[in-house]
């Protein structure tokens, strides 16, 4: 463990941190250090893992001809997917915060929803509408298409809060519309895209199912491969290895082009919204773009899953297990959203309340498991609890502490975006009238954050619902959930028993994806009307 | 602003609530109890323990999943498995297992019950149904007297851009440890490659059928029952394609076998092994036969489904599942040449 050498500045650090005039609040530092622990904890367990087949075995794995092609297929896609839902987030949230779009509650909506499709449903629906769909453009449209909206949602977040001012003194100052847009609007939501884009980046790098049925070869889908085929968990794990490399290399690439800036204001006087535009003759494209859009992503899966519902089931398949899957999918992903949640106020809160080398490092690392396959954690965590914790071994609480580890990022994004935007100055003003720190907290720093959680929650919640791959290994015994029923009845070729299960995930995923756009709007609102 | 946070904070307070139930919440059942992992067709394996419970009070808690995975955690978890019996969809699996001294010695007279040749060489599990390796060909594209006497003529260059095969599926590395064993590595390599050049990769053998039965490629490397169940699902009607045989002894006409094994750790080695002798009774097997999995059951005497050629009819190669070993050596040829 020569590691420990190189952390030893972060150790004292942490001490001094401790120690300092700006003292760490306790409950923050104990919630931020499970949060580390858990996270940590896979990925000790996956290097270990991959120890056991020796690193001479790593090294001939790793030094294989097609980790080439595999690491140029990944690396090729992670850039043009996050590319693309840059410019369609971005595009999307402008239309939808910053014009006087028709109807654009409903597209606030829509847009938001294809987040609540399941990767193996989109793929399954457009292999059904064309089946010689498959390679490196079929996998860019498809993921593209599905992973839009976690740039949309916090650029509309941000755009919605953006004050009028800076770009009135752009136009004053003699900038065109498209300048004002690129030099002044764009630089403010910057921080939203990068961030987004990041998370687009993570959950590429650990996507399977979708690529599995167009046939395209990443890294993740050869670890699935190597694990399904030679029984080999120490390979699978030493592949993953190269999937935490290229992780913290987007996380590094996120933070070098500034995705942590903040946002200005011209002036200190109260937030201004900024007017929205007419679009005029523009109007019929923009709703067909939308249009297009959300058509494909989410009238391609529901279209296909209508489709085999009509056609109806042969199955021999006890059917009376949907409302038991439904109860234990609503189950495991309510928890499990509820811990990520938790976990991420402290992790956001220090990064950026007591902003320093510790916080951000625990920050950052909470990012790495969403771009390792859920089988990768799972199995770290099998490693785990067979060794050490028995008792928790196929137990529903691991399965959820899994989907929270898997997830964390989701959640300190919702909640970390909440967090700085929440003006520290009314805390120290709560402070300077007496208050404790905990009624502080419960009275200024909660109800200002009270959107970033939910936020959290439901981007969560609909990330777990649609888990498949750790559900199958960490379940509990004779517990199925949405996915895993699915995805049992798919490989039965019972498309027509299978599609239920999959329009139910479409349905409670919904929910939050609607309480999602809807509380943004009416925030946007809000504030307009202050 | 309140009335937006509301159903959040709810949500949020619901589920904190819901995660202390489910902490608390794990109930046991009274009575005898085994655990069977599951990596065969789920359809299967519910009739089958449907009957077993029936038949002898058992209760029976069944943890489905992928085979390879459920193997993974049998490794992992050791002399603590909480898996009594493992019941896969291909034996390399179980031969893994048994390699590491995982298995316990099947009973002798359950042994019996089938065919020795589709049994484990030193007794640790029972072959339970088989399915033979097939060529599904798109009626409307390749005409009956088209079709190869070989699996081996399928790597020459008329059949270019005419193939699909599903080169990760579990179905597919014993068609190669097979021509590796007749023809030798070389043949098998070359046999691979072309093989290769003409074919269409597809995820799964499900959609290698669908894919053929839809035109997309004119003949499909698949096992006999995918065609069956894909039928099935979409009616007789809707089927645009057709089962082929290879010739009496060709490698391309290989019995897969499904097979079941008792647990060295279990606890429960006479039930444990109860459950094994019933997937391989009369009762048991014709509960496969009756299941819509389109598998042929092994013990003698069992008719299979309707529809199927008859199990004595079908002129497999002389290789039995326990020589296609853990299937290591195709898997190499595989990653060689990149299909994998």
């Amino acid at each position: 463990m020569s590691t420990f050498a190189s952390t030893a500045p972060l150790a004292s650090r942490w001490t001094r941190a401790w120690s300092g005039r700006r003292r760490w609040p306790l409950v923050s530092a104990i919630g931020a250090a499970i949060a580390a622990v858990l996270v940590l904890l896979p990925l000790v367990f996956l290097v270990v893992e991959a120890q056991q087949s020796g690193w001479g075995e790593v090294r001939h794995l790793l030094l294989r001809h097609s980790v080439a092609v595999l690491l140029w297929n990944t690396v090729r896609l992670a850039l043009a997917c996050t590319a693309l839902c840059a410019v369609l987030g971005v595009a999307g949230a402008w239309c939808v915060e910053r014009t006087m779009l028709p109807a654009r509650h409903l597209w606030a909506v829509a847009l938001v929803l294809p987040l609540g499709v399941p990767d193996f449903v989109v793929g399954f629906g457009w292999v059904s509408i064309d089946p010689a769909l498959h390679g490196y453009l079929a996998a860019v449209m498809i993921m593209t298409l599905s992973l839009y909206p976690l740039v949309y949602l916090p650029v509309a977040a941000s755009l919605a809060r953006i004050d009028a001012g800076l770009e009135e003194a752009a136009r004053s100052l003699g900038l065109g519309p498209w300048q004002t847009f690129w030099r002044v609007t764009l630089r403010q939501v910057r921080p939203a895209v990068l961030g987004g884009c990041l998370l687009v980046t993570l959950a590429l790098l650990a996507e399977y199912g979708a690529f599995e049925i167009v046939q395209y070869r990443t890294f993740t889908v050869e670890i699935f491969t190597e694990f399904k085929l030679g029984f080999d968990a120490a390979a699978a794990c030493s592949l993953s290895l190269v999937l935490v490399v290229l992780s913290i290399a987007a996380l590094g690439g996120e933070l070098a082009l500034g995705g942590r800036g903040r946002g200005w204001r011209a002036g200190s006087g109260t937030r201004r919204s900024a007017p929205r535009v007419a679009l005029g003759r523009w109007s019929a494209p923009v709703l067909a773009g939308l249009a297009a859009v959300a058509g494909l992503a989410l009238g391609v899966p529901v279209g296909s899953l209508v489709y085999w519902m009509a056609r109806g089931s042969s199955t021999t398949l006890p059917s009376a297990s949907i409302l038991g899957a439904l109860a234990h999918t609503a189950e495991f992903s309510a928890a499990a959203a509820a811990i990520a949640t938790a976990l991420a106020v402290p992790v956001s809160a220090l990064a950026i309340r007591h902003r320093n080398r510790v916080t951000v490092l625990i920050e950052r690392l909470a990012y790495l498991p969403m771009a390792l396959p859920g089988l990768v954690i799972a199995l770290g965590l099998v490693a785990f609890s067979v060794r050490y914790a028995f008792a928790l071994y196929q137990s529903s609480l691991e399965l959820i502490v899994a989907y929270a580890i898997l997830f964390l990022p989701l959640a300190v994004v919702g909640v970390r975006s909440a967090m700085a935007q929440a003006p520290a100055q009314l805390e120290e003003v709560g402070r300077s009238l007496g208050y404790r720190p905990t009624t502080v907290w419960r009275r200024v720093t909660l109800p200002l954050i009270a959107p970033g959680l939910g936020a959290a929650f439901a981007l969560v919640f609909i990330s777990a619902a649609t888990e498949l791959t750790a559900t199958l290994l960490l379940h509990p015994t004779g517990v199925n959930t949405l996915a895993t029923q699915f995805w049992a009845y798919t490989s039965e070729l019972s498309y027509g028993a299978a599609a239920p299960y999959a329009a139910l995930m479409v349905g409670i995923s919904a929910v939050p994806a609607y309480l999602l756009s809807r509380r943004m709007s009416t925030l946007a609102q809000s504030e307009r009307t202050r | 602003m309140s009335a937006v946070k509301r159903p959040f904070l709810i949500a949020f307070l619901a589920s904190a609530a819901l995660l202390a139930l489910t902490a608390c919440g794990s109930s046991s059942h009274a009575g005898a109890t085994l655990t069977l992992y599951n990596g065969q067709h789920e359809q299967t394996t519910a009739a089958l323990v449907a009957a077993f419970e029936k038949h002898t009070g058992i209760t029976v808690n069944v943890r489905t999943g992928d085979e390879a995975e459920l193997a993974d955690e049998i490794m992992q978890e050791g002399s603590s498995s909480p898996a009594d019996v493992f019941y896969t969809e291909n034996t390399p699996v179980l031969e893994e297992l048994r390699e590491k001294g995982l298995l316990a010695p099947v009973s002798p007279s359950t042994l019996a019950a089938v065919p020795s040749r589709y049994d484990s060489v030193q007794g640790d599990w029972v072959g339970v149904s088989a399915r033979v390796s097939v060529l599904v060909y798109n009626t409307s594209q390749i005409s009956s007297s088209q079709l190869p006497s070989s699996i081996l003529e399928l790597s020459e260059p008329k059949w270019k851009g005419k193939v699909g095969f599903a080169p990760s599926e579990t179905d597919f590395q014993p068609l190669i440890t097979t021509i590796i064993k007749f023809d030798g590595l070389a043949t098998a390599e070359r046999w691979l490659k072309g093989l290769q050049a003409n074919s269409k990769l597809y995820p799964d053998n499900e959609t290698v059928v669908a894919q053929v039965n839809n035109g997309e490629s004119a003949v499909g490397l698949i096992n006999h029952y995918y065609w069956f169940r894909l039928r099935a699902e979409l009616g007789a009607g809707a089927m645009h394609s057709a089962l082929h045989y290879y010739a009496a002894g060709d490698p391309g006409d290989l019995i897969d076998v499904s097979g079941a094994a008792v647990l060295s750790s279990s606890s429960h080695q006479a039930d444990a092994q109860k459950l094994l002798a019933f997937l391989v009774s009369r009762e048991g097997q014709e509960a496969i036969s009756h299941s819509h999995s389109y598998e042929y059951p092994l013990r003698p005497g069992v008719a299979p489904a309707p529809g199927l050629r008859p199990f004595a009819q079908l002129k497999p190669v002389p290789m039995t599942p326990a020589e296609l070993g853990n299937g290591h050596q195709a898997l190499a040829l595989e990653q060689k040449l990149g299909l994998l």
